[in-house]
């Protein structure tokens, strides 16, 4: 995927196919006939929303409809090739614009890449307040599998604590989500106020700084939790 | 734009439907029949499809292929459990799996096109001109080498697929257009060979398909071998007999096993009975619908797994979804009926013919194709995580399994040598960590300019199109030139040789029109002989019937028509018939008189009509 730095990328300023003036539409007023999408647009341009992470998802879904009935190629098939690759192109990336906006994390994540030009992953980071348990799960996860190797060993009590300790990780995923949830409306407002200051700068800085920091967070949290699951299987 | 037909491609049947006005419809065969066995026999005497194939499974079984949907786009490794079960040989060649049918070697695209054929000719019977562009359905589980085959196989049939169509959604816009329902919708469809689940959401003219998951061997036919096992092993202990050498025997066996199973959907109990092989007399045997049940009750619960994956990927609970609809003929099984109606807590509905929806969808499907639906629109997914090899024998994904299609990935490639000129690239699918438990579709190697390490740039794009097949374009970020690549199936046809089927399918279409002419003309020479030695025979008893020339004539006439009928060209016979019923024309009048005379000769006048 690549990152997009320009603010609002312009699309294409002439019709491929009739040379006229266009400003970013989606059919050439002229011809009518469908236009690509912009390299550089990004999914939120793309779906004609703000960049903003609270999103209606209703609006967004009928957004995504409208404009799957402009573009998709069941509606070009008796249409000229150039035609049928242009709405080939154009579903691919609404569809992904769409998938990717839908989901609140891959939302946020997408957001942390074209604003900061972070990495495609983000890697698992422990959280620090459950150093110990962390430390006590990995001992029950070795424990257990030494059990399951030898036959007819007791393993209910390991079992009953490796899920209770599973269930003080979905508590902190819980936590880590509230948290990320309070600073969607942060950056919103952060958005909202930068349209008018320029100032806010650092504010939006360590607002994503903090975002990226949980979503590592809870991607560890959700490595550990699958990681129980699988041993419990 | 030229009309475009609805083909379901079924493992057991298959249908041909079309837009009439608004309403899709099934075209129907001469006796009315909606199905089309999806069955092919190459008996000595030509090749038969559909119905008359069907005969030939119990006459000429290592002949007569049937369920070869289970074979497109496969290995002979992934279908070897089964071999058993098929009576005739296989082979593999280049990844692709070979059937041999007497002295020819054929390929699964070839005989279901053969199925295509028999289709696309009953919907140019109806509409008295050419057809051709076709919409085909496929199971929703189906990988990418699965739908390529199908795809091949329409065109070695000379059909056009606009394109290939999910089962379980072409099935779910039949529904909507019928039913004009909103809201969350489970369609669940086991086949003769396949079970899909898919999730859909109706609103306002769109089918947003939410989830997908299934099991590309899974269906009727396995049930009909629960059935099979039980009996060809008492058999076995009972009289003595294997049946593995007799192939006709085993078939019928099939074909009985398959018959109580549709009857133990309405009543309680069905009986089987079969003569058996070496003169051992018959094997009887009755089925409780309570024994059946037990028999395939683990094969129910395996299509229960995939339903739960489905909605969890989803995000929904069987509680939110509206209304689940059965497709295909294996859920006319009660068994399964209720096990849908207790996991959804719903009643599935079933008012829907489920041999017919799919085809009546992929109609559906063809209409808005065609421009003739403007409020309809299908928003498919792909049902399996696509991706390509890494270091390590470990799979990267590309494009997860759920993402709605067309949609597109793009990958960078580089060099790790300088003066490198190529990147080799396995592409696979799966769900799978390692490469080895995933599907491999397809390698190719790019092309690179020789230049220092990590210079060179090559993007290259994974596209999936609406059909859910695979294109990759590749093109170098510095020059922005396209680069050729040239993909190998792993699994499949390649561009040649589906070309090369085209033309002989061709050739082979000739040859069997040839076929049946000199067969015609064969049947007619023997109906005529048969009738010449009647009336000879006649001429012999009564005086005055026929001349010494004519007598002479017409021996002259039958010899050369005997003749004729040892050659294999058609006009030839039909030339001798003609000339036999020239010479015979006048004894044949004379005769029909003598007969009317003979008749008349005891009436009164007052009698005669």
């Amino acid at each position: 995927m690549e990152t997009v730095k320009k603010e609002l990328p312009l699309a294409r300023s002439m019709c491929w196919h009739c040379q006229s003036d266009i400003g970013g539409e989606y059919f050439c007023h002229q011809c009518v006939k469908v236009q690509p999408l912009s390299k550089d647009t990004d999914y939120f341009t793309c779906l004609g929303l703000p960049r903003k992470l609270n999103i209606d998802t209703g609006k967004l879904e009928a957004k995504f409809y409208e404009m799957s009935r402009a573009f998709h190629p069941d509606f070009y098939e008796g249409k000229s090739e150039m035609e049928r690759a242009v709405s080939l192109a154009n579903s691919a990336t609404l569809n992904q614009a769409y998938q990717t906006l839908k989901d609140p994390i891959q939302r946020v994540e997408y957001l942390l890449r074209l604003e900061a030009g972070s990495a495609k992953e983000f890697p698992g980071k422990a959280p620090t307040d459950l150093f110990e348990t962390l430390l006590e799960i990995q001992e029950h996860l070795e424990e257990l599998k030494a059990v399951k190797a030898q036959k007819g060993a007791e393993s209910a009590n390991i079992i009953n604590q490796l899920k209770a300790e599973r269930g003080t990780l979905e508590a902190k995923r819980t936590a880590l989500e509230r948290r990320l949830a309070e600073l969607f409306h942060v950056w919103d407002r952060l958005v909202e106020a930068s349209a008018h200051d320029q100032t806010r700068k650092a504010e939006k800085e360590q607002t994503l700084k903090e975002m990226r920091d949980l979503l590592s967070q809870r991607n560890y949290v959700n490595t550990m939790i699958a990681n129980i699951g699988e041993a419990l299987e | 734009m030229a009309r475009i037909v609805g083909i379901d491609l079924g493992t057991t049947n298959s249908l041909i439907a079309y837009m009439n006005q608004g309403t899709p419809t099934i075209i129907t065969g001469p006796e009315g029949r909606p199905m089309v066995p999806s069955i092919v026999a190459y008996t000595p005497e030509g090749l038969l499809v559909g119905d008359a194939a069907k005969e030939q499974l119990t006459r000429h079984p290592e002949r007569t292929v049937y369920s070869v949907k289970r074979f497109m786009g496969k290995g002979l490794d992934d279908v070897k459990e089964e071999l058993q079960y098929f009576p005739y040989k296989l082979s593999e060649q280049n990844g692709v799996i070979q059937l041999h049918i007497g002295d020819k070697a054929l390929t699964p695209p070839e005989i279901s096109a053969m199925i295509l054929k028999e289709l696309k000719a009953r919907a140019e019977r109806f509409f008295g001109e050419e057809i051709r562009k076709a919409v085909i359905t496929v199971p929703a589980y189906f990988n990418d080498s699965q739908r390529q085959a199908t795809k091949d196989a329409g065109k070695i049939a000379g059909l056009d697929v606009m394109r290939i169509v999910n089962e379980p959604t072409a099935a779910s816009l039949a529904y909507g257009l019928q039913k004009r329902k909103q809201g969350m919708i489970a369609v669940y469809d086991l086949g003769g060979g396949t079970f899909d689940i898919s999730i859909l959401k109706l609103k306002g003219g769109i089918f947003e398909v939410k989830a997908t998951n299934g099991n590309t061997h899974l269906g009727g036919d396995d049930v009909d071998r629960r059935l099979m096992e039980v009996m060809l092993k008492e058999i076995a202990s009972k009289h003595g007999v294997s049946l593995e050498g007799h192939p006709e025997f085993a078939q019928e066996l099939r074909v009985r096993a398959e018959r109580a199973k549709c009857r133990l959907s309405s009543e309680n109990e069905a009986s089987v009975t079969v003569p058996l092989p070496e003169g051992k007399g018959e094997y009887r045997r009755s089925f409780t619908r309570s024994e059946f049940e037990r028999l395939v009750a683990d094969l129910v619960e395996k299509t229960l797994s995939p339903t739960r994956q489905a909605l969890a990927d989803a995000g929904l609970s069987t509680t939110d979804v509206d209304e689940v609809v059965l497709v295909g003929g294996s859920t006319r099984i009660p068994l399964i009926r209720e096990k849908v109606h207790a996991l959804f807590g719903k009643p599935p509905h079933c008012e829907l013919n489920p041999d017919e929806v799919v085809a009546l969808g992929a109609a559906v499907q063809a209409g808005i194709l065609g421009g003739g639906i403007l409020d309809m629109l299908l928003l498919d997914v792909t049902p399996l995580t696509l991706g390509i090899e890494t270091m390590g024998g470990v799979m990267s994904s590309l494009v997860r399994r759920n993402t709605t299609i067309p949609t597109s990935a793009k990958e960078m490639f580089t060099t790790f040598v300088d003066g490198q000129t190529s990147v080799d690239i396995h592409i696979l699918q799966g769900e799978r960590e390692l490469v080895k438990d995933n599907r491999s579709l397809a390698r190719f190697q790019l092309k690179i300019p020789p230049l220092p390490a990590a210079v060179p740039r090559i993007e290259v794009t994974f596209m999936l199109d609406a059909n859910g097949i695979l294109n990759v374009t590749a093109r170098d970020i510095r020059t922005g030139e396209a680069q050729s690549i040239e993909v190998k199936p792993s699994y499949g046809l390649s561009e040649q040789e589906v070309e090369r089927m085209i033309h002989e399918s061709y050739v082979f279409a000739q040859q069997d029109i040839k076929e049946r002419q000199r067969i015609e003309a064969l049947t007619e020479a023997d109906s005529i002989l048969r009738a010449t030695d009647k009336a000879l025979a006649r001429a012999a008893e009564v005086q005055g019937l026929v001349t010494a020339d004519e007598l002479e004539g017409i021996r002259r006439a039958v010899a050369e028509l005997k003749q004729t009928m040892a050659g294999d060209e058609h006009r030839t016979i039909r030339q001798a018939i003609e000339a036999l019923n020239k010479a015979s024309y006048p004894l044949a009048e004379r005769l029909m008189d003598h007969t009317l005379q003979e008749a008349l000769k005891d009436k009164k006048l007052s009698q005669i009509p």
